[in-house]
């Protein structure tokens, strides 16, 4: 039997077939404006016995597509990391417009959990943002904040206060990598908050797009004093867990 | 409907097309989240026919009353005695706060990070569109919170009938003798309102009228603590709503027809969901109509509720007033012990409403509770995270909410009520 893993995200959708507990391909492509034909397009040409869909889209694809099940997109990021670390008790995940800090039992159960809210401080659209903001493109800003030292304090944790920071630290002649940094340990605080919060014991499993900044993992690790790993493929988490709680649903 | 009760609208000096407005959201709402459920009690259509009627046939029956020389009073806290106004021959209606209206307008007198709940009352009287406010004769506003207290002093110039209760904030000696002293000043103002004085008879009567009305409410309570669960948590949310504003002898013999059903389905091992649905408390912030944002997306995403720990619950329906006194003051006192049990989060300290919770948890045979605080609500959002606490040092799971009348989170809270159901049901 092959199972399929759909997430589809606020930013990308990622598609996930496995195979005897096996990942057998991997897929990925933008979410854009219509998730459902996007959603379409990456599934196309793949062959699947079972689908299970997560992420915020997961409801849209349930009515789209027959005998799809669904998953949230916390218990399908628990699997997934449980499949490549099996001891892991903590999960961060930062996607395109959420975030969220899971803590895990002993057999990988969700026990706590939290989510951000209504709006997009402190997830990676919030960093994309500001990326563009500061003339980076998305790979060169983690880079970029990670070969200074010094943090630049940003204290505006909304999207578009920060926003008005950052223009009125670039009018004072502010080095831009150093409010890149900024910016960062203005995300890495809301998350380590979030961890708190949930109790999170041992080293933290880092998933979704933005555990692929490497300045984000490096500050995280910083703020924490642990260890912060990274799955191969931090974004294939969701679509991953979704493929194996469908085939141990089966 | 509208065509009907058009006259009588106007009359009251609303504003109609507004009112319509209203009137259609209601009606759709109710659509969409009430008549879409299955499995429900055959009972609950006499609800269907109160709420299809709540702005019309019952603001028509309580201008009867008035012109029977009745006087209507309007409420928006638990804490107003209900015993009292029917003993002084009056009729005690809840008042409209459990939906976004006239917004903007309502920014101009308070603070945007002023709670829904207070939000809500003041867009009904400035967008004319509450016909239980534009009926009373008396309108009680409560010293509560301290977004209540400050926003009755602005209240205050906007209608010329506001009766304002202190209430003490401590369950001392202190605070039950003013609470004590509040609800004589209640009863010396009712009896100056209707004309009428209130008597040892009466007021025993209205002490029997309302403990029969909650005890209706108990007996539904505890039906609801079979699995499968007897009734949607919505239904039974409706019920606690419709509390405020229906005539109680009618309410009282709808409720225990309901439970008459309900013992049967009981029997048939019939429910509203199957068995093994996962079982959610809610507990927190009370839920006016139409406020039904999170039970709604509960129950849509595979739980049952079985309980609200709310104002619109059992915090403000638990407890009967002793009837055994046969003098004033002791009926007096009776009902001020009655009200100084409500655990309302202004008491300090309140461990009372914690302890009611994990009570109730386990009572109700819930899997979880889920915290609703509306934003800004201090009160219940400080509680919120000692409550937390409580529950998890227990091994119940718990998730704190806090969310406003308004629908763009539905998104993400379906998301979090789906993660905890899925936590809750592994």
């Amino acid at each position: 039997m092959i199972y399929a893993g759909i997430d589809i995200g606020s930013r990308s959708i990622e598609l996930v077939l496995v195979e005897n507990e096996k990942v057998i391909e991997t897929r990925q492509t933008d979410t854009g404006f219509d998730p459902i034909s996007q959603a379409k397009k990456v599934m196309k040409g793949v062959n699947f016995d079972q689908i299970m869909a997560t992420g915020y889209g997961r409801n849209l694809f349930e009515v789209a597509y027959d005998n799809a099940s669904t998953v949230t997109e916390i218990k399908a990021h628990a699997a997934g990391v449980r499949l490549e670390f099996p001891e892991a008790l903590a999960i961060l995940d930062i996607g395109g417009q959420d975030s969220k800090s899971i803590r895990l039992n002993d057999q990988g159960r969700v026990v706590k959990f939290e989510m951000n809210d209504r709006c997009a401080a402190g997830t990676g659209k919030f960093l994309e943002i500001m990326a563009h903001n500061l003339g980076f493109s998305l790979d060169e800003f983690g880079p970029a904040a990670l070969a200074v030292q010094k943090d630049l304090q940003i204290n505006s944790m909304c999207t578009v206060f920060a926003e008005s920071e950052v223009t009125s630290l670039i009018a004072k002649g502010q080095d831009r990598q150093e409010i890149a940094r900024g910016l960062h340990l203005s995300v890495v605080k809301r998350a380590v908050g979030m961890l708190n919060r949930v109790g999170a014991q041992g080293p933290i499993v880092f998933s979704g797009g933005v555990a692929q900044n490497p300045c984000m993992v490096q500050m995280m690790a910083d703020a924490l004093g642990k260890e912060v790993l990274v799955p191969d493929n931090p974004q294939m988490m969701g679509a991953l867990g979704a493929a194996m709680i469908m085939a141990k649903k089966e | 409907m509208s065509e009907d009760y058009a006259p009588m609208w106007k009359s009251l000096g609303m504003d109609l097309n507004a009112h319509d407005a209203l009137l259609g959201v209601l009606e759709q709402g109710y659509r969409d989240i009430y008549l879409a459920q299955k499995n429900r009690p055959e009972g609950m259509g006499y609800f269907d026919f109160v709420m299809s009627e709540v702005h019309g046939l019952r603001i028509k029956e309580l201008l009867d009353e008035k012109k029977q020389n009745r006087k209507i009073i309007g409420s928006y806290c638990v804490f107003v005695p209900e015993e009292i106004v029917l003993a002084g021959g009056a009729t005690l209606v809840g008042l409209c706060s459990g939906a976004d209206f006239a917004v903007e307008e309502v920014e101009k007198y308070l603070p945007r990070n002023t709670c829904s709940l207070i939000k809500s009352s003041f867009g009904f009287k400035l967008g004319r569109v509450c016909p239980y406010l534009e009926s009373a004769d008396m309108i009680v506003g409560e010293n509560t919170c301290d977004g209540k207290k400050k926003a009755y002093e602005t209240f205050a110039g906007m209608v010329d009938n506001l009766y304002v209760m202190d209430l003490p904030q401590v369950k001392s000696s202190q605070g039950r003798a003013l609470l004590k002293e509040e609800f004589e000043r209640f009863k010396t103002a009712v009896e100056e309102l209707t004309g009428n004085k209130i008597t040892v008879e009466a007021l025993k009567e209205g002490v029997k009228v309302v403990n029969a009305k909650r005890a209706a409410l108990h007996r539904l309570a505890i039906l609801r603590k079979a699995d499968p669960a007897p009734i949607s948590g919505l239904d039974a949310l409706l019920a606690n709503q419709v509390f405020f504003y229906d005539n109680p002898a009618r309410f009282t013999e709808s409720v225990n027809k309901i439970c008459d059903e309900l013992e049967v389905r009981i029997k048939e091992n019939q429910g509203a969901f199957p068995l093994k649905t996962p079982r959610i408390l809610i507990s927190g912030c009370p839920m006016a109509v139409p406020n039904w944002k999170l039970p709604w997306i509960i129950e849509t995403s595979g739980a049952v509720i079985v309980g609200e720990e709310s104002c619109v619950g059992e915090r403000g329906s638990r407890n009967l007033t002793d009837d055994s006194g046969q003098s004033m003051d002791e009926l007096m006192e009776a009902i001020t012990d009655r009200y100084f049990k409500v655990d309302c989060a202004i008491f300090t300290p309140n461990r009372d409403r914690s302890d009611h919770i994990v009570e109730m948890a386990k009572a109700y045979g819930a899997n979880g509770v889920i915290h609703y605080g509306l934003q800004f609500c201090q009160p219940y959002i400080m509680e919120s995270i000692p409550v937390e606490n409580t529950l998890e040092d227990l091994g119940m799971p718990c998730m704190r909410i806090e969310t406003d009348y308004g629908m763009e989170d539905v998104g993400q809270l379906k998301t979090r009520v789906e993660a905890f159901i899925e936590q809750i049901s592994d």
